[in-house]
């Protein structure tokens, strides 16, 4: 690589290099977008400007999926793997990709331009089945179509939006991101405006009062943690945006940030007054382009009409937003190793205690919370604590969005009041099952989630009444799998899902995440041996009582339920 | 600093505040098995072994990292420890070579592990890298507690010629480009072969002893001989 | 897998850090060395050295019999003889004997004068106690010295002069206790790498702050806050700008300057000319810079100086030690945990065998010859009769060679030095050597000055005896036999006392000052005898771990930090200063100044680790250039290249590095191929007789490939 092709890469790491090792993310991607993919002479500069070992960048490149330091085609097909996808016919339309490009996965085309890769899930399962191409989002991908496919180059497919109420999604569901002088024609900012004639204290208090817990899937009360950075003493603080939404069967946070991207910024920027921070980070998840662009797209218009960054409408405010792309791992979706991440390390757990409350990103006092929950806090200063209350139940005030996918007949996102039934849902909502087609299971809350059967539907969905009847909330993500689907295979594929997604930093995940998906592999195939059935156990419950974070934690829920309604699947020979 | 009074396994113990459960559990005499831990090493709760019971808290606690409070009623034996104990040291034998590793061996056998338990189960497994005269890399014999990595950088040495690659189970350690050891940052202080708990990284000169190269050999293999003089001019 | 017979725990041979080992032996073959996590100073840390760099021990090249040259030399036809062929085989009676009637000869023909000793920074406290004893008891001569000389004398004189000691004020493992600290003329990473490990961790866990000066860009500078990249030889304006700074913006401790200093006054008129413009004129350093650390040192609660052979290394060796340590007198930044004084030792025992008395000025504990009192102490424990001494001050190292001939030094015995690689201006040290009329090597292989003996002594390793070395923090830690010497091979100790025995016979010297120790711990307790920093030293209480000097009695609890309350010499004196050029200055004909030092895989002459496998990891002599000098030169990086002083010349590989600042070139010493000490100058400091190592001038001009010791090599390391 001559000093001249460099020139591109040196202009942008100079500007990167004041931020050293946290701009990492970035100037690794920059280095991509540039040269395709991140050689050795790449690297080490990107080490020499940001002060970062070599074998550190080396371990961060490795680390994330998305970052290649061997040739890959300019064109990346990633093809979903998840459960919905694959029922949907993803791996027929793999392999139709691969036939037409005459490759293997992973490989790349005689002619550079493309590789086929599985991905873990894309976000799109209301599109199922789905390819990213690149920076396009194709849905319904049919495997006839593979010259098609491979052409795409436009925005993401039109999301179906419905639901009882739509008051987070009132500016969704119409394809297009919502433009900030829209936003604000439809009242957007005025629960900032209104925060800001408060003191902070009051809207902390007004958080709190509304009984908002976070969305992201650990139902954390919102107004506590703000609580916590707000008493902390260290400074500067900072409030992230976990953006990195990842969970199987979730795309909530995506059409949020895609179609309504100011009212998370809103929300960022109340919780900055509150706690008084100066910084704020968005970390999108590398799969997800096109938000990441949109929300950029929006920080910037903010910015420039001083809503973001200094003296925020005069209020003397000062509050700046950094973006972080992720590159491909799930793992980040996971607080503190999304902070770890935004730092410019592998994306690791960090042990809790500290929580980032009082020593978050830089060791500092952070608050972060996911797309959904920031974008519930301008709906709470401008209608008030307790006028938001009115929405759901007593013990789960507020809006919910549901992620209905799988084999249902309107796959989309559904904004109710909690309290509405898993049943009222299904088939109120989301037009119920194929014609001709039984119930047979529901997965509940994600990858990490639980199964829900017939029995189920009368469960209401609200956090107390999911909690009686054993079944998680989750990230909302609800995946449906009539009599036809082949349960078994998706077992294997969440199992395999998390033995390629745990980090691998303490032992119980790393090694059960694999131990699991290989009995996984024999129940979905040859059959289980004698004491499959007692070697998952062990594994799912040393998991649950024994691993480092919530991935590990949860990695085993949806098999450990899988066992209990249907015991006869693991029963070796 | 006050001093903290709890109980382990029923026993009163009154220590510092900030000690951790292992080290209060030590001061009782009582040794809760660690594998990843190393008193020279930042602690970072990887291998889970020494998780204990806590009353009133619903996850299993690293004793190694978790502070004691005020009052706090730890088991370090409960049957859910043990499960978890057993079944991470049978998936541990299960994925790596603990042949040289003599505490790991002692723990599984003190805990009932079956070394048979995982059937068909995939080995971590990688070719032995002899890249430098001091030391050999077989990282077969790898249980990841990162102490290598760790010494290598903020823990002593401040090189950081090593890191992580990969992720989850294919976790490993390499360099910069999977570079041999003398074309990274490596200064072969050792304190990585000091640390490795289980003869994945090794001196090279025992690793020839133990492959039955004779002593003569491994003395001829020392440098010597090739010293060039020249008369002074 | 391998279980160790036993393990030995012992002192590390290489550096005066003193890092403990625990020596695994199997079979009577040490498999590998670790280090106890409990260790005191090194908490389980090691260097490439001594974790790996003990297989010379095994060496096929290493001498295991005693020597005796074939061929009779004779002063001025005297040939270095590497081959084995050369010499022949002995028994120990044979070469002892030979040596005695040698040495007994030429004393009886030419005196006390005749007879000069190398003592060994390497060797054992007690194998220097009893070498230095020989030659005063039984030659009555005090041309006694080592390496000493060659590193830190100027440092040595100037802390006595100012202090009225001599050794690192403080613990090096201190440094976590400083707010900031200095380090100047060390390369710590490579040359102290373990109390590196320390200082780094002091910046990046502690919050220290760290300034280098230093003409390299040494490693540490990655972990400072300023670095000052002086001019080779420019220490003196630049530290005294400092304290001219410290004393015009009045940023000094009144306090301690009133009670604990005298002479502020003249010092601080003469301070008056050393204007940070005027120090920026000589060392090329931003004065902006100077002033800058001169607040920082005097504005920091605890600050640390911490120095190597940068400082003494020069022809004014003893100023420029003595302007660093009027920045601790003008502050107070001494006498506290985290602060003080501290010359880092090179040697092991460069430390324990200045305090052993291996000086040609001082008894054992720095007791002066030319005292009456202390005279009197020596021939009394040493039973000789009254006056019997040698009251004269001794030659020093670089004196003893350049006394050599008719009516000087006439026999020489070296203990395990190499002068012949350490000595500056090499050229004229051979010229030297060819001239001595007998010399006895003791060491484990024919080292490029043991080649020139008449009789090879073969010495055991540190791992095949007993003994204690002292290290740079003056911690007196124990050496252990961990296995049997190799062959013949005796320690030193022993080879020294049977060797006495047999002069003492001779030379009908009685009543004996005694040499018939079972137990080297004898000698340490005899040694505690008249050295009162030694007096509670005994090896019952080092077993476990080392105990820091003065140590005065068996109840004292040793001394981690020097001078709390008072200096020994009463008050810190403040001596006026002038700036005295470096005898070479680089001109048109030489435009370069050449710099030496270690490397982190080596140590000094190469004799023990170029034996080793560390050879491998540097196996070529390499000279550092800037890449603006290497532009100018037209010279690429690893071209051969032909490097000459007005003394000598040697044809090496350019590097073309960051490492050095444009004008200044470095040289590693240990490599025999491409001696840097062909180059250097034998400038002597005028009172520490210390050789300026650290600055000559040099031109370069392009070689061929072919002229390389090893044209092929491999050379450039990921590290570098």
């Amino acid at each position: 690589m001559t000093d001249d092709e460099l020139i591109p890469l040196r202009a942008i790491l100079a500007e990167l290099a004041p931020q050293r090792r946290a701009a990492l993310l970035p100037a690794l991607h920059t280095a991509q977008r540039l040269f395709g993919w991140i050689t050795e002479a790449l690297a080490s500069e990107i080490s020499r400007a940001l002060s970062v070992p070599l074998a550190d960048v080396y371990g961060v490149i490795e680390f994330y999926e998305m970052f290649h330091h061997e040739p890959v085609g300019r064109t990346i097909l990633r093809v979903c793997g998840a459960p919905v996808c694959a029922l949907a016919g993803a791996d027929g339309v793999a392999q139709a990709l691969c036939r037409q490009l005459k490759i293997e996965p992973g490989t790349v085309s005689a002619d550079g331009a493309f590789t086929v890769e599985h991905a873990p899930c894309l976000g799109l399962c209301d599109h199922a089945p789905a390819v990213l191409v690149g920076e396009s989002a194709v849905g319904s991908a049919e495997a006839t179509q593979a010259a098609a496919i491979c052409a795409a180059n436009a925005g993401n497919p039109l999301s179906h939006v419905g639901g009882d109420i739509r008051i987070l999604t009132s500016n969704c569901g119409r394809g297009r991101p919502t433009s900030l002088a829209e936003y604000q024609a439809r009242g957007g900012y005025a629960g900032l405006k209104k925060a800001l004639t408060m003191t902070p204290d009051a809207v902390l208090a007004e958080v709190k009062a509304a009984g908002l817990v976070g969305r992201g899937g650990a139902a954390f009360p919102t107004g506590i943690k703000w609580e916590g950075a707000a008493a902390a003493t260290g400074q500067p603080k900072y409030i992230v945006c976990n953006a990195d939404e990842s969970e199987p069967g979730t795309f909530k946070d995506r059409i949020l940030m895609e179609e309504d991207p100011h009212r998370v910024i809103e929300g960022m920027i109340v919780a900055a007054y509150a706690v008084g921070a100066s910084q704020g980070y968005i970390y999108v998840r590398g799969e997800y382009p096109s938000a990441f662009q949109i929300i950029s797209d929006a920080v910037a218009d903010a910015r420039q009409a001083g809503i973001v960054g200094p003296n925020i409408f005069a209020s003397g405010l000062n509050f700046d937003i950094e973006m972080r792309l992720g590159a491909g791992a799930y793992i980040c979706g996971e607080e503190t190793a999304l902070l770890e991440s935004i730092e410019g390390k592998r994306g690791l757990p960090r042990i809790k205690p500290p929580f980032p409350t009082t020593h978050g990103l830089f060791g500092k006092p952070t608050i972060i919370n996911n797309v959904e929950t920031f974008c519930n806090v301008p709906l709470i200063l401008e209608r008030g604590a307790a006028e938001y209350r009115k929405i759901g139940t007593e013990r789960s005030p507020g809006p919910k969005l549901f992620c209905v996918s799988g084999q249902i007949q309107k796959p989309g996102l559904y904004e109710v009041p909690f309290g509405v039934t898993l049943r009222h849902l299904l088939f109120d909502l989301a037009g119920g099952l194929n014609a001709g087609r039984k119930l047979q299971a529901v997965l509940m809350g994600g990858a990490a989630g639980a199964f829900a059967t017939e029995k189920d539907l009368d469960v209401i969905l609200s956090f107390e009444a999911l909690r009686a009847a054993d079944l998680p909330l989750g990230s909302g993500a609800v995946m449906v799998f009539d009599d036809s689907a082949d349960l078994r295979d998706v077992l294997k594929r969440l199992a395999h899902f998390f033995a390629d997604e745990s980090c691998g930093k303490c032992y119980p995940c790393q090694l059960g995440a694999r131990r699991q998906s290989e009995i996984l592999d024999r129940t979905a195939g040859a059959g289980p041996l004698a004491g499959d059935r007692e070697r998952l156990s062990d594994i799912g419950l040393t998991m649950i009582d024994a691993s480092l974070c919530g991935l590990g934690q949860t990695a085993p829920t949806a098999i450990l339920s899988a066992m209990k309604l249907w015991p006869e699947m693991f029963d070796g020979k | 600093m006050a001093d903290i009074t709890l109980t382990i396994d029923n026993q009163p113990v009154t220590v510092p505040a900030g000690t951790t459960i292992l080290k209060a559990a030590e001061q009782l005499g009582r040794q809760v098995p660690t594998i990843c831990y190393h008193d020279h090493c930042t602690a970072n709760g990887l291998c889970r072994i020494c998780v204990v019971e806590v009353d009133g808290v619903r996850p299993l606690l690293p004793a190694c990292l978790s502070r004691v409070s005020e009052g706090m009623k730890v088991t370090t034996s409960s049957a859910r420890a043990e499960r978890s104990r057993r079944t991470i040291l049978e998936m541990l034998d299960s994925a790596v070579d603990l042949s040289e590793a003599p505490e790991i061996q002692k723990l599984l056998d003190e805990n009932h592990a079956d070394r048979a338990r995982f059937p068909a189960a995939e080995r971590r497994e990688h070719t032995v890298l002899d890249d430098n005269p001091m030391y050999i890399r077989d990282y077969d014999k790898c249980i990841l507690c990162w102490r290598c990595v760790q010494v290598c950088a903020d823990d002593a040495q401040y090189t950081h010629a090593i890191n992580f690659t990969g992720r989850g189970f294919d976790t490993s350690i390499g360099t910069f480009f999977d570079k041999s050891m003398p074309d990274t940052t490596c200064v072969f202080c050792g304190q990585c072969v000091g640390v490795c708990p289980t003869g994945a990284l090794k001196p090279k000169r025992e690793a020839l002893l133990e492959q039955g190269v004779s002593l003569d050999e491994i003395l001829q293999a020392t440098r010597g001989g090739q010293k060039r003089r020249r008369k002074p001019s | 897998m391998i279980s160790a017979d036993r393990t030995v725990p012992t002192t590390c041979p290489y550096c005066g850090v003193g890092c403990g080992l625990q020596l695994h032996i199997k079979d009577e073959y040490i498999y590998k060395v670790t280090s106890s996590f409990d260790s005191v100073v090194n908490h389980g840390n090691l260097c490439v050295k001594g974790r790996f760099g003990y297989d010379f021990i095994y060496n096929k090249d290493r001498v295991t019999t005693p020597l005796i040259r074939k061929t009779k030399q004779a002063p001025g036809a005297r040939s270095q003889a590497f081959d084995r062929s050369e010499w022949r085989e002995a028994s120990w009676d044979e070469a002892l004997d030979y040596v005695a009637e040698r040495q007994c000869e030429i004393y009886r023909r030419d005196g006390d004068g005749a007879m000069a000793v190398y003592c060994c920074a390497k060797a054992t406290n007690e194998d220097n106690y009893l070498l230095q004893k020989l030659y005063r008891a039984l030659f009555r001569s005090n041309n006694i010295d080592h390496c000493t000389r060659l590193c830190h004398a100027g440092s040595v004189v100037a802390l006595q002069m100012a202090l009225g000691s001599s050794a690192m004020s403080n613990t090096a493992a201190e440094v976590i206790h400083s707010d900031l600290f200095i380090v100047t003329g060390s390369n710590t990473a490579e040359t102290h790498p373990i109390i590196a490990l320390q200082m780094k961790a002091a910046v990046e866990k502690h919050g220290a702050k760290l300034i280098v000066i230093d003409p390299r860009r040494v490693e540490m500078v990655n972990y400072a806050t300023l670095w000052l990249p002086e001019k080779p030889g420019t220490d003196v304006p630049l530290y005294s700008a400092m304290a001219h700074v410290i004393i015009k913006e009045k940023l000094y401790n009144q306090d301690f300057i009133d009670s604990r200093t005298e002479g502020f006054t003249d010092f601080a008129k003469s301070m008056e000319k050393f204007t940070p413009e005027y120090a920026e004129a000589i060392s090329g350093v931003d004065k902006n810079l100077i002033i800058q650390a001169a607040r920082m040192y005097a504005g920091a609660k605890n600050a640390a100086i911490y120095w190597a052979l940068g400082i003494p290394e020069h022809s004014h060796g003893t100023d420029n030690a003595m302007s660093l340590i009027h920045l601790a007198l003008l502050t107070g930044h001494i006498g506290r945990r985290g602060t003080g004084l501290n010359p880092l030792r090179g040697q092991n025992n460069v430390q324990g065998a200045s305090d052993s008395g291996a000086m040609p000025w001082h008894y054992p504990g720095y007791q002066r010859v030319d005292d009456e009192v202390a005279a009197g102490k020596f021939e009394q424990a040493w039973r000789i009769e009254p006056g019997g001494l040698n009251r004269n001050l001794g030659l020093t190292t670089t004196e003893i060679m350049g006394a050599v001939g008719p009516g000087g030094v006439r026999s020489l015995h070296i203990m395990g030095e190499n002068p012949m690689m350490s000595e500056p201006n090499l050229n004229h040290t051979r010229h030297m050597m060819e001239q001595l009329e007998f010399i006895v090597a003791q060491d484990l292989f024919i080292n490029e000055s043991g080649a020139f003996a008449d009789v090879f002594l073969p010495a055991a390793s540190w791992a095949e005896k007993e003994g204690t070395f002292t290290n740079t923090d003056r911690r007196v830690q124990r050496v252990r036999k961990a296995i049997e010497p190799r062959g013949q091979a005796r320690a030193d100790w022993q080879i020294v006392c049977d060797l006495a025995e047999r002069i003492e016979k001779k030379l009908d010297r009685k009543p004996t000052a005694f040499w018939a120790y079972e137990n080297p711990s004898e000698v340490l307790e005899e040694m505690g005898r008249v050295v009162p920093e030694y007096a509670g030293v005994k090896y019952p209480r080092i077993e476990k771990a080392g105990i820091q000097t003065p140590v005065l009695d068996d109840d004292h609890p040793g001394t981690p930090f020097l001078f709390a309350d008072s200096f020994p010499r009463g008050r810190g004196k403040f001596h006026p200063l002038e700036y005295i050029p470096s005898v070479e200055m680089p001109d048109e004909e030489y435009p370069f100044i050449l710099t030496t030092g270690r490397l982190l895989e080596h140590w000094h002459g190469g004799t023990l680790t170029r034996h080793s496998k560390l050879d491998e990891l540097n196996p070529e002599a390499r000279i550092e250039i800037n890449p603006a000098d290497a532009v100018r030169l037209k010279l690429e990086d690893e071209q051969a290249v032909r490097v000459s002083s007005r003394r000598g010349t040697i044809v090496l590989r350019a590097w073309v590095t960051q490492r050095t600042t444009p004008g200044v070139v470095f040289i590693p010493m240990h490599f025999a191929e491409a001696a840097a000490n062909l180059l250097t100058i034998d400038a002597l400091d005028p009172l520490a007789k210390i050789p300026e190592y650290k600055a000559c001038a040099v031109r370069i001009v392009p070689a061929g490939k072919a002229e390389l010791a090893r044209p092929d090599a491999k050379v450039g390391r990921g590290r570098y």
